[in-house]
């Protein structure tokens, strides 16, 4: 479904990523896990275009999204929903208007139908009656959960999530990884989800990819991930024990 | 010391023309998607009463001062070339002229410059810190069509409505001047305008602002869309972008008066 291939991106004559290589099939749950500023976000945005690599390939069900004009890029990313760090609600919108903008746009339902589907959505994620409260209104983890909703509106095939539990509680990131895993269980989509909270990777990946100077230095299930015995690997788990 | 002046001075150089080439392809892009202007009729009313109807009360009271300042500087400036009678059958004309080719147009576009140009840079330049555009690429949805061409519909609609609205307050504002200061009559003032009133120059007040209002719009935008970091990001891309949108109406202003006079 996703092929990335010899991925490289540099900032400030520094390479972000240098030939990162991953193939994530339908129906998958990865988690890219690595140091803050590893370049897992780079990583995830390049997958929906955001940000354009150097060199290399991403091809989502064939097609090479690199260098693709805006109208082509708009119709893939259609495939998509993407939940962000701050969840990136529109702050001069309702929870409705937010939710429902992916509709409003993109299909010609009636407003009726529209507030009744994001109702839907907004029960999905465990919020139900919060359409007319506006974003500055919510506490940081409902945000996330109306990020959430719209990111499912269009019924995505991929959903991205970048950091789902930074900046949350402990108790809030419980609730929010739980959510995600239902999700993942329940809608069937495939999943991608960056952090550096190795309790969220393993309650909401099946697979891990670790990311290092640029590079997938690791790549297989959660028991693997948690059994390698691969220096950086082992590295990074202790680097995580001493930030809790 | 000559190596650094060189070299500051050609970075300023080369960043000028950088800032030019993104306005024009933002302008470039904006004109490509109007072609949804029907689709983004809410956000364009939006748009519309933000830039027009909101800046009506400083629009009101920068006219009226405006008028009024105009008609006394003017009484002024008449009393050592002509005599004190012909004052009288002069001072609405060429109030007026200033009013409707000059005053009004430029003042309204500063105006707008600073209220609405830099609030444009203000408002987008937090949306792109927060990751609200990139939320709107992901939604499938051109930032440009949806944020930018609004705004630059409203900026070019709105601006020539204000001006028009300016010039009546401007003249209201001389004309309590000539009235109660300078003893001349409400028939008096507006005979005189009347007489000297050429229509070229409302037309060409109008024009200027169109130009203006959809210039502002569009340095806002690209300003906005252009910003990088947090706070500090934010508030730097306003004073930008009302500084860059000044110096644009000045100088846009003296390109169209040779243009059109």
């Amino acid at each position: 479904m996703i092929e990335i291939q010899g991925v490289k991106k540099k900032f400030e004559g520094k390479w972000v990523l240098d030939g990162v290589d991953l193939s994530i099939r339908k129906g998958d749950t990865l988690v890219i896990v690595g140091k803050s500023g590893c370049g897992k976000t780079v990583l995830l945005k390049s997958m929906i275009g955001l940000i354009q690599p150097e060199h290399g390939k991403i091809l989502i069900d064939g097609k090479d999204i690199i260098g693709l004009r805006h109208r082509e890029l708009y119709r893939i990313r259609k495939k998509f929903g993407m939940l962000f760090q701050g969840a990136a609600l529109f702050d001069s919108m309702t929870v409705e208007e937010n939710v429902g903008l992916p509709l409003m746009e993109h299909t010609r339902l009636s407003s009726a139908e529209v507030s009744r589907k994001v109702s839907e959505k907004l029960e999905l994620v465990g919020l139900p009656g919060i359409e007319d409260k506006k974003p500055a209104e919510l506490s940081g983890g409902m945000r996330k959960r109306v990020g959430l909703a719209r990111a499912l509106m269009m019924e995505p095939e991929i959903v991205l999530y970048d950091e789902p539990t930074t900046g949350l509680d402990p108790v809030t990131s419980v609730k929010i990884n739980e959510l995600i895993a239902e999700m993942n269980d329940r809608l069937k989509v495939t999943s991608i989800a960056v952090t550096h909270d190795m309790h969220s990777a393993f309650k909401i990946g099946r697979r891990i990819a670790m990311l290092h100077s640029g590079k997938v230095v690791f790549d297989g299930t959660v028991r693997e991930f948690q059994k390698s015995k691969d220096p950086l690997v082992q590295g990074f788990l202790e680097y995580q024990r001493q930030e809790i | 010391m000559i190596q650094a002046f060189s070299r500051r001075a050609g970075r300023s150089v080369l960043n000028f023309f950088r800032e030019m080439g993104s306005f024009s392809i933002l302008f470039v892009r904006i004109l490509g998607s109007s072609g949804g202007v029907f689709k983004n009729r809410r956000l364009i009313l939006e748009q519309m009463v933000r830039i027009g109807v909101d800046s009506l009360p400083l629009i009101t009271v920068m006219s009226i001062f405006t008028g009024a300042v105009s008609a006394w500087q003017a009484a002024y400036q008449f009393k050592g070339i002509l005599p004190g009678a012909s004052t009288y059958d002069f001072l609405g004309a060429a109030v007026s002229a200033a009013i409707l080719i000059e005053l009004s147009p430029v003042l309204t576009g500063i105006v707008i410059s600073g209220r609405t140009g830099a609030s444009i840079a203000a408002e987008l330049g937090t949306m792109k810190v927060t990751e609200q555009i990139d939320a709107l690429e992901t939604l499938a949805i051109d930032p440009v069509r949806f944020l930018a061409v609004p705004r630059f519909t409203a900026g070019w609609t709105m601006l020539p409505v204000l001006v028009v609205y300016s010039y009546w307050i401007a003249h209201l504002g001389a004309c309590a001047v000539a009235y109660f200061q300078l003893g001349i009559s409400v028939h008096n003032f507006f005979n005189s305008v009347q007489q000297y009133f050429l229509v070229r120059n409302v037309y060409s007040g109008l024009i200027k602002s169109a130009v203006f209002g959809g210039g502002t719009a569009v340095i806002g935008c690209s300003v906005g869309f252009g910003t990088e970091g947090g706070a500090e990001g934010v508030g730097f891309s306003t004073i930008k972008a009302f500084v860059i949108s000044a110096a644009y109406i000045l100088v846009a202003d003296f390109i169209l008066a040779t243009i059109l006079f």
